[in-house]
């Protein structure tokens, strides 16, 4: 039997983010892994699943988005209230729950995807990368006045007006407190397997080339009969869903979550992520995601210059990717591979 | 009746440090077609520099805000030479990640000089103030200069990019680069020259808008630098009273938003009214419709 390429590529994909795992539980089994880089493990896998997933947009789809974090709060809101929720049905198994309501957050983040994918697509380059700001933005706005309460079963919204029966789940500016810790690092890597298996089946599918078509010369996609549209949206919205996920899982691993944590900087910090990742290259984001988020803890003596060097590797990769005579002298350095030129969001 | 009357004149007076703002924003988007992040942050360091002037040099406050427009100047054209010059050619994408990685240098580099511990902005022109309806509604000097600054500041750019030849090389290679080359302008001399006047505004701005909101911290210029940025969306990037009626269409929603609708949304309700007006014109309010060609 002789498999596909892309299958096999996926499969070697799987295989190290397998290994990778096992490498890591052991460590942590066996107690060499350090307390302070043990608590890091979920951060990577949400890091890792969230610059995946605006790989998706940035890079495969080709539209700049600025508000991915606004997914993120919402799938961790969501996830908290649902997990709460699933609790006063007696649901006390915490794996079943914490599954539940990663789902419940991914479908309310997809949502919320599709509705502001519908004007947002409409715009091209610039406006939409401010669209997509403003509305991560209005996101995190409208979470720091809503207060959601249970009351027995009863789930009681308020808007601006903390003052509502029963406890109080979603407490306005203040977050959600007390949240229980159901997330777990095994969950995570199960988030990153299906996050993997998702957009790595999306790319080499049918659709997966309509987007990538749509993105290098829109209007010969569209000439070819492409529904532009359609494919960003699939696009869009997938990453929408996978970025609620990982915000539930999120949401569940922090004892307080607040709005505020999902800030204009968390969504740049993800888009940091994938350009030194290399755009449209998912092991590059995975590889940026998990380095970066360990690299603080690593470098907690320089913790004041942590993101002025950030700042400046940023400049630096930017420039050393994109100018031209920086490239030939670094072409001149290092013998090019002959590989695939994986192109960024056009301009 | 008169408070609307307060909260217009402080909507006018936050939008017209809008509109300078904007300003900065606008002129280098229709020049090097590109997304200034940095902008914000040049604010901040503008009014960082007026600060210390004032508070460690003892100078004037006149004085102080031209020390800070100096500085400013030489901030943007270092910028745009060192980052954003070398990508002329390359795809918007990295031109834009290049700035917001400028952005975040200049707020690290801020907070390792001046520590994150807010500093308490002097109020630099507060002469007096003016009190009409007896004495309801009280207009602080602040308020007034501002608006000043802003219309002079208007009328002194639009006969710039209007009348002087530096002006009419700014509009020509806005609207064509190679072609404004083949006429013996010279474009990078001419871009450099936007990001300067961009940056002595932001100086400007950044003094004028902590005069009014008196607590300066790193991050002071990220939430007015997005929100002006907004505005020239909004007028129509690209256009200079575009820019104008933008900022202060924005300042006077924010601040009646604030008090008639809700505290927390004031923020909210700006981006949303962006958004609404994108969809319909989606090149803004006096931006002109690029038709694409194959």
């Amino acid at each position: 039997m002789k498999l596909k390429k892309s299958t096999v590529n996926n499969l070697i994909s799987f295989g190290i983010v397998i290994i990778a795992f096992i490498v890591c539980q052991s460590m942590i089994s066996t107690g060499v892994m350090k307390r302070s880089l043990r608590g890091q493990m979920i951060p990577i896998c949400v890091y890792i699943v969230m610059a995946v997933s605006l790989n998706l947009v940035v890079g495969i789809s080709g539209e700049l988005s600025l508000g991915h974090a606004g997914f993120m709060s919402i799938g961790a809101f969501s996830g908290i209230i649902a997990s709460a929720w699933l609790r006063t049905f007696g649901l006390e198994n915490e794996l079943v729950r914490l599954v539940l309501s990663m789902i419940a957050a991914g479908v309310m983040a997809g949502v919320f995807g599709a509705l502001i994918g519908i004007p947002v697509l409409r715009l091209r380059g610039d406006y939409l990368a401010i669209v997509t700001l403003a509305f991560g933005e209005i996101i995190r706005n409208v979470l720091n006045c809503l207060y959601f309460s249970l009351e027995g079963r009863r789930l009681h919204v308020s808007f601006n007006n903390p003052n509502i029966p029963g406890t109080i789940l979603l407490n306005g500016p203040n977050g959600a407190k007390d949240v229980a810790k159901i997330a777990t690092f095994p969950a995570g890597f199960v988030l990153i397997l299906f996050t993997l298996f998702l957009v790595m089946n999306l790319i080499n599918s049918r659709s997966g080339r309509a987007i990538m078509a749509a993105r290098d010369n829109r209007i010969a996609a569209e000439a070819m009969g492409i529904n532009v549209t359609k494919y960003k949206m699939m696009a869009f919205v997938t990453a929408a869903v996978l970025a609620g996920m990982a915000g539930a899982l999120y949401g569940l691993s922090m004892a307080t979550v607040t709005a505020s944590k999902f800030k204009f900087d968390t969504s740049i910090l993800v888009l940091v992520f994938v350009v030194l990742g290399g755009i449209g290259n998912i092991w590059g984001s995975i590889i940026a995601a998990a380095l970066l988020t360990v690299l603080p803890e690593l470098l907690r003596a320089f913790a004041d210059y942590r993101m002025l060097i950030y700042a400046i590797v940023l400049i630096l990769v930017m420039l050393a990717t994109n100018n031209p005579t920086m490239r030939a002298l670094f072409g001149k350095l290092i013998p090019r591979r002959n590989g695939r030129q994986k192109g960024g969001a056009a301009a | 009746m008169v408070s609307f009357l307060r909260f217009l004149i402080n909507g006018i007076s936050l939008g017209s440090v809008y509109a300078i703002i904007a300003l900065g924003y606008t002129m280098v988007y229709g020049i090097a077609k590109m997304l200034n992040f940095a902008h914000g942050d040049v604010i901040m360091v503008g009014a960082y520099i007026a600060f210390c002037a004032m508070q460690y040099l003892n100078l004037p406050p006149l004085l102080s805000v031209l020390c800070a427009m100096v500085v400013c100047t030489c901030l943007g054209v270092v910028i745009e030479g060192l980052a954003y010059r070398p990508l002329r050619q390359a795809p918007k994408l990295a031109v834009l990640i290049t700035a917001i990685g400028v952005s975040y240098f200049l707020q690290n580099t801020a907070l390792l000089i001046w520590s994150s511990n807010p500093k308490v902005f002097p109020s630099v022109f507060s002469v007096g103030q003016i009190k009409l309806f007896d004495g309801n509604l009280v207009v602080s000097s602040e308020t007034i200069l501002t608006i000043a600054a802003n219309i002079v500041i208007m009328v002194a750019l639009t006969l710039f990019t209007g009348r002087t030849k530096m002006g009419k090389a700014m509009r020509a290679v806005s609207e064509d680069k190679g072609a404004a080359e083949l006429m013996g302008i010279n474009v990078n001399r001419t871009i450099s020259l936007t990001f300067a006047i961009g940056s002595a505004l932001a100086a400007i701005a950044g003094v004028l808008l902590c005069s009014a909101y008196p607590t300066l911290q790193p991050t002071t210029g990220s939430m007015p630098g997005i929100k002006a940025f907004t505005a020239a969306v909004f007028g129509g990037i690209g256009s200079i009273p575009g820019a104008m009626i933008g900022g202060l269409l924005l300042g006077v929603i924010e601040i009646l938003g604030k008090a008639y609708i809700s505290t927390e949304l004031g923020d909210a309700l700006v981006f949303a009214v962006l958004i609404i007006v994108l969809l319909f014109k989606p090149a803004g309010l006096l931006g002109k419709p690029v038709n694409e060609k194959v």
